[in-house]
């Protein structure tokens, strides 16, 4: 849901990175982080683990520049990714304008994957969205390690409904800001057909 | 689907002046106002040196977790919270459904105060969000509905 401030002149939107665990979601974030402009970034908040696994949510504010005077900001959230997390996924998808799925591409992590979608699915739902009708991307992480599925295979797999896809290696930063952006463009796509 | 939050001059104006008046009421330190999506909506007091914008996600996080927690319990929500530091305290509230009120204060005044500042508040801001939410209902804005493609993928020019 975003929110539009009138006197301040902003759009705030808000972007939720999901997936299995060790996934990539937070590399995501943190390479966003390292590589944007000091004066477009907010703080980067992670609530995690001693073992750095993520315990609540990776928080990262992000300012866009200006449509029709209007500054945007999206507010990328990640979700905890182990299964037994799932009372605290549910909760940061409240109010969620876009989804990344992030697929971890090693052929072993496919089940899990596919697990994840579905708790996607089932929790999107709870808040009363449909993951078909929102924006929504796709990104196949980890393309660098030996034992990465094919990409075809991933698609009919994960995105059965042909949504954009992307290949990716978060550590490098290879395909993260191209998953941002096709769901940013998408977000400000949908504010533009529910106004 | 939620329906988005539209924040006129008008009202940011008033629930701005609420969150002054509180602050001066309950000799507050800080006082500010977030949506439940954890979007600052306004805040008073001394600020400057706060991280406004993780403040507010945070504290939506808590409030999210805490609704989870109650839940769990059977209880509807807990709609009040407080945090005791050696310096600093904060109290944290639900307002209307839709807001979270949250002050921060120190020994220069007492729970006691901000509780019952907060309360009169709470009641006055219910009824700012009623109309909120009636005007983002009839309201459509026409400006998002003339972005073009073009004004889109300039956003992205140096990304």
């Amino acid at each position: 849901m975003s929110f539009i401030n009138y006197s301040s002149r902003e759009i705030n939107c808000k972007i939720v990175y999901y997936g299995p665990g060790l996934c990539g979601k937070t590399t995501n974030l943190q390479y966003i982080y390292a590589k944007t402009n000091p004066e477009a970034k907010g703080k980067m908040i992670s609530l995690e683990t001693e073992t750095e696994r993520t315990l609540f949510f990776d928080f990262l504010p992000l300012s866009l520049g200006e449509i029709r005077g209007f500054k945007t900001r999206f507010h990328l959230y990640t979700v905890p990714g182990q299964v037994f997390y799932d009372a605290s996924r549910k909760l940061i998808l409240k109010g969620v304008d876009g989804v990344v799925f992030v697929a971890d591409s090693q052929v072993e992590r496919m089940e899990a994957n596919v697990e994840s979608l579905e708790n996607l699915r089932d929790n999107l739902k709870e808040h009363g969205y449909d993951l078909n009708n929102i924006p929504y991307v796709v990104q196949y992480n980890k393309r660098d390690l030996p034992n990465a599925a094919d990409v075809g295979y991933m698609r009919e797999l994960l995105n059965p409904t042909d949504v954009p896809d992307y290949e990716a290696v978060a550590t490098t930063g290879a395909g993260v800001f191209d998953t941002l952006k096709a769901v940013a463009k998408q977000v400000l796509i949908e504010l533009k057909r529910t106004r | 689907m939620n329906s988005q939050l539209v924040l006129y001059e008008e009202e940011f104006r008033q629930i701005t002046e609420i969150c002054d008046m509180l602050h001066r009421d309950a000799s507050a330190k800080a006082v500010f106002l977030v949506d439940k999506n954890g979007q600052l909506l306004a805040n008073s007091g001394e600020t400057a040196h706060l991280d406004t914008t993780s403040l507010a996600s945070l504290t939506a996080g808590n409030i999210a977790a805490t609704g989870g927690l109650a839940q769990l319990l059977g209880e509807k929500e807990f709609a009040i919270q407080v945090h005791e530091g050696e310096r600093d305290n904060i109290h944290i509230s639900l307002v209307g459904q839709r807001a979270i009120l949250v002050i921060i204060f120190d020994e220069r005044s007492s729970l006691g105060l901000v509780r019952l500042r907060v309360r009169k508040a709470g009641d006055v801001l219910s009824k700012i969000f009623d109309t909120i939410n009636s005007k983002a209902s009839e309201q459509g804005s026409t400006v998002f509905s003339e972005i073009t493609d073009d004004d889109i993928d300039n956003l992205f020019g140096d990304m």
